[in-house]
């Protein structure tokens, strides 16, 4: 079956001063419809400049995009704005992602507004409280302000109003980590129940691993822009292959006494990720760096059952 | 030396805004004993910081106030001290280190500037410059960053390497107690590996206690020797790591907690939250202050406020403890 | 459930959970700063005077001469004196009060709808258009105040409109940088992505997000201005190139008492002071208004 999202060797590079920033360095994923797929990183890796290319929030620099098999990235702005109301976005920080200034009402009629969707004010009215339910706002918040709300609620509200177009599929970009672990665990629930119930594809954004492992089908890696690893998401857990991903995996402190961790704690800092020389961007943290590792890049190869890994211990 | 290094009993702290009373923290007792590493654990708004910033006297003043209790510090009060006294303990005996490595620095300040400022303030043995510097030198390889360094502004350090910095300068003067504020929530998960690993050798090296106030339970795991959680400004549990981690008998918050975190081992198809929220705290619910939110709420949580049921050294504020004895 | 009881239930919904308004609460917070309503009680005295002027006392009689009476001290008939001519000083200030009022708000008010647009456009599409309207305004803003207002008077002649466009000359760099700064912090942030991410297209993120949300700040600096362009008119007029006698102006009014100030005092205490309260007035409001809008900042 054709993948809802699909793309091939995608890149966004900004300029800054000394060079290009390779943001987003080469990368293929590929989503079906109803799945979700993780894309966990730490900071600097790529993961939300990735998402928002996708969406066509940022221009990429280079490389397609296939949204039900059509490449949204030479799309002229009308044909865009159709298909934008079938991808939208959850933003991660529930304080800054809604207008201080709009009541819930208005928050979530935006979209519904701006796309023309309804003729009558009380269709839209309808829709919009059934929205609020669907996602768990009373409705005596209908007409309060976010700062009037908590964290889990406002996040609650940007999660109607993503599905206010009825998309097909959004990206998710960390939409718990600013929210406590009881909240946190609510808003996780929902968005399940929703994937269940409305058959939404996901790109679930996060640098929390153990979110993503309950979330998400399959789970990609990024390290430094690029896919340094991807499987389906069982199976990376229970068998990572990476060096990165062996030591974020060992890094997660476990809810659990546990005598000997064992743990191998990563050495040094990220290497810069502007104008990257070629090969492994891992190679100055890893313990199992050899020569082959420098001077040219290492593509993601399948080790089978659908788990691809760019090291040269694999190749 | 069974002698607590700080004890505190029956804190309470509010805040006074226009509109209403806050009561963030109500009655909070606990104890450390020399090198010991307490967690306290609770999400946001439960109080933990109120009662960091209570210890070192650091409450905005037009707003908080203190209303009852004492934090016993070698022997001495902390709560009656004058700004002079307690500006002496703060840095050199007792040590804080804040959430956000990226706002905690002053940006227009060299590291090693910001490290000697600290030592120069408390510099009770009179060392002169030389003595000074090598000591700075000593800090900063001390958290792993290379002393040559020390001529450089914040800005030129990652978020992993600032928060070294800060822990440089808080352990400067050598505390007894160090008040660490979420110190790795801001950092990436190795990053937050390497610094853990660096405060529990520094710990193991430097004899300081420490409190470590948190929302992660894996940090707690991995870095206390006791646990309390606090929960609408009250200590609800309290315990040995062992107890919270591996006992029996729990606070029903304590096992929401544990229930709302995803965890690596267990498949589970959906997590347990918590239903509803915190408590508001300028209107707190009677009784238990969980029982809105608690499966096993029982007649007596709504009207009675729980007593401190004691089992060992492990204690639980809950009513359903009461028959056992 | 036919679509009537629909639509009531609907309407009614939305009522009943109506929050109380904005301007409600900050007018809340103002009313408890006693300084600020102290601004805000002489300020409303003053508009009063603008608005009621012919009522207190007819326009003609600010500008009967009477030689015989010149140069008289305050009295029962004359509350603040005679000036130089024999005119009722108390009738030139309340008529006075309109001409400043007007420059200082007329100015201000042009200078951020301009400052408003330019520094829009600037802020928003940033770049080249950034980079040439900020150049265009920092030439401009390097000019001296007074050589520009002189320059403008020279070219165009004196009288208020002319005073007007040198104020809102110098109004409009210094409001587009603050309006482009403000429209950048806002920009920032997550909601003008989520903005763009469901189709909404520039021209209304401009007005229904970034400016609403940057206006704050301008606002207060608003008041500030004006009491500052009040002051500028009245200086300018002090020196012949605003409003020309005999039409009652406070700044000429203190040019044409200073050569008596020894011996006649009244001539330039009253228009002094008069420019001084409204000035002042504002500024207290101003500050009231600032601190009603974000109240962490008195913490």
């Amino acid at each position: 079956m054709e993948p809802l999202i699909k793309t091939i060797d995608l890149k966004k590079y900004f300029k800054v001063n000394g060079g290009y920033l390779h943001a987003v360095d080469g990368v293929n994923i590929e989503i079906k419809k109803g799945q979700t797929l993780g894309v966990v990183g730490e900071s600097g890796c790529g993961k939300s400049t990735l998402g928002r290319v996708v969406l066509r929030l940022l221009e990429a620099t280079s490389g397609e995009v296939f949204f039900e098999g059509k490449d949204i990235l030479k799309c002229d702005k009308t044909e865009m704005n159709k298909i934008r109301r079938q991808m939208q976005i959850i933003f991660q920080d529930p304080f800054s992602s809604l207008n201080p200034r709009m009541s819930v009402f208005e928050l979530i009629a935006e979209p519904l507004v701006m796309n023309h969707v309804y003729k009558s004010n009380r269709e839209m009215t309808e829709k919009i409280l059934n929205l609020m339910e669907t996602v768990g706002l009373a409705e005596r918040f209908v007409n309060a302000y976010p700062h009037e709300m908590d964290g889990g609620r406002r996040q609650r509200v940007g999660v109607a109003r993503a599905l206010a177009l009825n998309p097909q599929f959004i990206v998710c970009d960390e939409p718990v980590s600013a929210l406590d672990v009881s909240i946190q665990a609510q808003i996780l629930n929902l968005l399940m129940d929703l994937q269940e119930e409305m058959k939404f594809t996901y790109m679930f954004i996060t640098h929390d691993l153990s979110v993503v492992k309950h979330i998400s089908n399959e789970i990609a890696v990024m390290y430094l822009g690029q896919c340094v690893e991807r499987a389906e998401s069982r199976e990376l857990f229970r068998n990572p292959l990476h060096p990165y991903t062996k030591a974020l995996l060992s890094a997660i402190p476990v809810p659990r006494l546990i005598e000997n961790h064992n743990r191998s704690i990563l050495r040094g800092e990220v290497s810069d990720p502007i104008n990257p020389k070629p090969g492994c961007r891992f190679a100055s943290r890893c313990d199992y760096c050899k020569d082959n590792c420098l001077g040219q890049d290492i593509p993601l190869q399948d080790q089978g059952g659908g788990h691809f890994v760019a090291c040269s211990l694999y190749q | 030396m069974d002698e607590k290094l700080i004890v505190v009993k029956d804190l309470s702290v509010i805040y006074k805004t226009d509109e209403a009373i806050v009561h963030a923290v109500n009655k909070i007792s606990f104890d450390i004993g020399r090198k010991e590493t307490i967690g306290l654990v609770g999400e946001t708004g439960a109080g933990k910081t109120t009662t960091a910033l209570a210890i070192l006297q650091l409450l905005p003043e037009r707003t908080a106030s203190i209303t009852a209790g004492e934090i016993v510090y070698r022997g001495e009060n902390l709560v009656t001290k004058s700004k002079e006294e307690m500006r002496r303990i703060r840095g050199a005996f007792i040590s804080m280190i804040f959430q956000d490595p990226m706002t905690s620095l002053n940006p227009i300040v060299t590291v090693g500037e910001q490290i000697r400022e600290s030592l120069e303030i408390h510099n009770h043995n009179n060392k002169n410059k030389n003595e000074l510097e090598m000591r700075v030198d000593d800090l900063l390889e001390l958290v792993g960053i290379q002393s040559r360094r020390k001529g450089e502004y914040p800005h030129q350090f990652s978020g992993g390497m600032k928060q070294r910095v800060v822990i440089a300068i808080a352990l400067a003067c050598d505390p007894e107690l160090l008040i660490a504020d979420e110190p790795t929530t801001a950092l990436d998960v190795t990053i937050q590996a390497q610094v853990l690993a660096l405060m529990a050798e520094l710990k193991d090296k430097l004899n300081t206690s420490m409190i470590m106030i948190t929302h992660d339970l894996g940090v707690v795991a991995q870095t206390c020797d006791k646990v309390a959680i606090v929960y609408a400004g009250e200590i609800i549990e309290k315990g040995t790591a062992r107890d919270i981690f591996e006992g029996e008998k729990h606070h029903p918050y304590t096992i929401g907690l544990f229930g709302s975190i995803p965890d690596l081992e267990v498949e589970a198809r959906r997590l347990n939250p918590i239903d509803g929220l915190m408590p508001d705290p300028t209107n707190l619910p009677p009784g238990c202050k969980f029982h809105p939110r608690c499966k096993s709420c029982m007649e007596i949580c709504k009207t009675e406020h729980p007593a401190l049921h004691s089992f060992g050294e492990h204690i639980i504020a809950c009513h359903l403890y009461a028959k056992e004895v | 459930m036919n679509s009537m009881t629909e639509m009531n239930t609907i309407s009614s919904i939305k009522k009943k959970y109506k929050k109380k308004s904005r301007f409600k609460e900050i007018w809340k917070r103002m009313k408890k700063n006693r300084i600020a309503m102290f601004g805000l009680a002489i300020f409303a005295v003053i508009v009063f005077c603008t608005l009621f002027a012919d009522l207190i006392v007819p326009y003609k009689v600010s500008l009967e001469q009477n030689i015989g009476i010149r140069l008289q001290p305050p009295s029962g008939t004359h509350w603040f004196g005679t000036d130089v001519y024999g005119r009722d000083i108390f009738a030139r200030i309340i008529h006075g009060t309109r001409n400043s009022l007007v420059m200082g708000i007329g100015a201000v008010f042009v200078g951020i709808s301009l400052g408003g647009v330019f520094g829009a456009v600037a802020g928003y599409y940033g770049g080249r258009i950034d980079a040439l309207v900020m150049r265009v305004m920092d030439t401009i803003m390097c000019i001296p105040f007074m050589l520009l207002a002189l320059a403008i008077v020279a070219a165009l002649g004196p009288g208020l409109v002319n005073v007007l466009i040198a104020l809102m000359l110098s109004m409009v760099p210094y409001y587009t940088r603050v309006i482009r700064s403000a429209i950048l912090t806002v920009i920032g942030q997550d909601f003008i992505e989520a903005a763009k991410a469901c189709g909404t297209p520039d021209r209304f993120i401009i007005v229904k997000h970034i400016l609403p949300n940057a206006i704050g700040p301008v606002i207060v600096q608003a008041t500030m201005s004006v009491g500052s362009m009040i002051i500028w008119a009245a200086a300018m007029s002090f020196l012949g190139m605003g409003i020309q006698p005999p039409t009652p102006e406070w700044g000429s009014m203190l040019s044409e008492g200073k050569d008596y100030m020894l011996y006649a005092p009244h001539l330039v205490i009253f228009p002094g002071m008069a420019i001084v309260l409204t000035a002042l007035s504002i500024n207290l409001m101003g500050d009231g208004l600032r601190d009603a809008l974000d109240p962490r900042l008195k913490d």
